[in-house]
């Protein structure tokens, strides 16, 4: 029982990191139409930007703090690219991201090069009820709630959130109220690029990250959005968790090569579920 | 247009291109302050093309748009923000100016009090045609632009809507584009009217004359006209 708690709280940890991912996937997306292939990328720099940092003497809290806010920045630019000139449309902007996916990993192995890199994060151990497990998740998960209640502060109780929303519900009413339905776009590219930096430093201390690992990254995250019809923030967070649970208890209890496949074939399980309860009954 | 009032709106041999379709072909409309307008033709006939492209959202291939006030628009089909309350799609209306207060809005509209906390979506057609009308005014508009108001109503609640859109039309001077299919309710409530066929106007005149033309009767108000 002690186990499976341990790799229950493993799993909704790491499940943690994919929702935040799945999130920007899922903020970008509601605004701007636009899949962005690059999300995975904004985590592996994050990671990267934090490690650096943390190497020049910067203390750890303000490190990472400044990774996610340089990795938003960095979202901020790949959403001038990608939506480029008012009126491209979202299948190219998509291209776009996947471009500069790729592009990543040259400026990422010139800047750091091809090794893998870690760094400490909380250290030690923490008992709750009997389990005990590395601060680190507390951290993690904690982080995830406080952002994603933040999130829906935003989107849910400003103005600016309001019109984000609105964006996402009708581009053309946006406008037609006068809202900037393109600086919006790069306004939820920011946002997504500072979920992605944040994903990536609280992942790196206890998985290390190297310049493809923005992939595996990205299809958990992606996949987790996709439960949630790459819409609804809620259901895409509980997608994550339900992956990061699943992959955690596949290599506890079976092995971890398997852990990512496994757990994709109970999401994919779980969505044939979700659609069938959607589709209309045929007598 | 009334002699010696500055236009509010004026538009100059507009063009409008998508792709190789011609949608507006060299259309001359102005609106003055205060005036009610309206703009009949059937479907396909531009009216919406020519809105979108006096509201910014279609860019002009040729031609010139001259507006000296704010304009808002109540796009066909409302067009709500269906998982909104009523409320916050009248603040959105706002998004342009500082004024966020809906009061004004709601002493208009009484009805939408009681609905305020109604997700949009779930409203009926002429209480979503309310809170259209109504977040184009949170914009203060010197031009109110509506384009079919009467679409999808039932006449009573066409009637009630229309008699608001008078009554602010007499009472703040708000000038009125009315885009409608529905020509006998816009010749009705309007002072002047234009007629567009295939992106081009091919009459204009004062309401009075256009219900008395033969050919505007024959193609939009079903035969002779009676009052």
């Amino acid at each position: 029982m002690t186990l499976f708690l341990q790799y229950l709280a493993a799993g909704i940890a790491s499940g943690s990191t994919f929702a935040l991912v799945a999130t920007g996937f899922v903020v970008i997306y509601r605004v701007t139409g636009v899949i962005n292939f690059a999300q995975g990328v904004f985590a592996v720099l994050g990671g990267f930007l934090a490690y650096s940092l943390l190497q020049a003497g910067v203390a750890h809290g303000l490190a990472e703090s400044l990774a996610v806010l340089i990795t938003a920045a960095i979202g901020l630019v790949v959403g001038l690219v990608a939506l480029g000139r008012r009126g491209t449309p979202p299948l190219a902007s998509l291209i776009v991201t996947l471009g500069l996916a790729i592009f990543s990993y040259a400026v990422v192995i010139t800047t750091w090069g091809d090794h893998p890199i870690s760094y400490e994060g909380l250290s030690g151990l923490l008992a709750i009820g009997g389990v005990s497990m590395q601060r680190q998740y507390v951290l993690i998960v904690g982080a995830a709630v406080v952002t994603f209640l933040a999130l829906a502060l935003l989107f849910g109780r400003t103005y600016l959130g309001m019109a984000l929303t609105a964006c996402s519900s009708d581009q053309r009413a946006a406008r037609l109220m006068g809202i900037d339905v393109w600086r919006m776009g790069l306004l939820a590219f920011a946002v997504g690029g500072g979920l992605g930096g944040l994903a990536g430093v609280l992942l790196t201390p206890l998985q290390p990250v190297q310049f493809d690992s923005d992939v595996g990254i990205a299809v958990n995250g992606f996949a987790a959005a996709i439960f949630g019809g790459l819409v609804r923030p809620v259901t895409a967070f509980a997608g994550g968790l339900v992956l990061g649970v699943a992959e955690a208890m596949v290599a506890g209890y079976y092995r971890s090569s398997y852990e990512t496949a496994i757990a994709l074939a109970v999401m994919l399980a779980l969505m044939l579920w979700q659609a069938s309860r959607r589709a209309p009954s045929e007598e | 247009m009334p002699e010696g009032s500055e236009p509010l709106l004026e538009v100059h041999d507009l063009v409008v291109r998508y792709g190789a379709a011609t949608a507006l072909d060299g259309v001359d409309l102005a609106v003055g302050r205060a005036e009610m307008v309206a703009l009949v033709g059937p479907n396909g006939a531009g009216k919406t093309t020519l809105l979108d492209t006096v509201s910014g959202l279609v860019a002009p291939a040729a031609g010139r748009i001259e507006l000296r006030g704010r304009l808002a628009q109540v796009p066909e089909g409302r067009r709500l923000f269906p998982e909104m309350t009523v409320e916050d799609n009248l603040r959105l209306g706002a998004w342009r100016v500082r004024d966020r207060r809906v009061g004004p809005v709601y002493e208009l509209f009484p009805h939408l009090v009681e609905l305020r906390r109604r997700k949009a979506g779930s409203l009926s057609c002429g209480e979503q045609q309310m809170v259209a009308v109504g977040r184009a005014l949170m914009g203060q508009p010197d031009l109110l632009a509506v384009d079919e108001l009467s679409l999808g109503l039932a006449p009573q609640i066409v009637d009630t809507l229309a008699e608001h859109l008078q009554d602010l039309n007499r009472r703040s001077g708000m000038a009125i584009l009315l885009v409608e299919q529905n020509a006998r309710l816009a010749l009705d409530i309007c002072s002047r009217a234009y007629v567009i066929e295939a992106g081009r106007i091919a009459l204009t005149g004062p309401s009075e004359q256009l219900r008395n033309s033969p050919a505007v009767q024959a193609a939009y108000l079903g035969g002779a006209y009676e009052a």
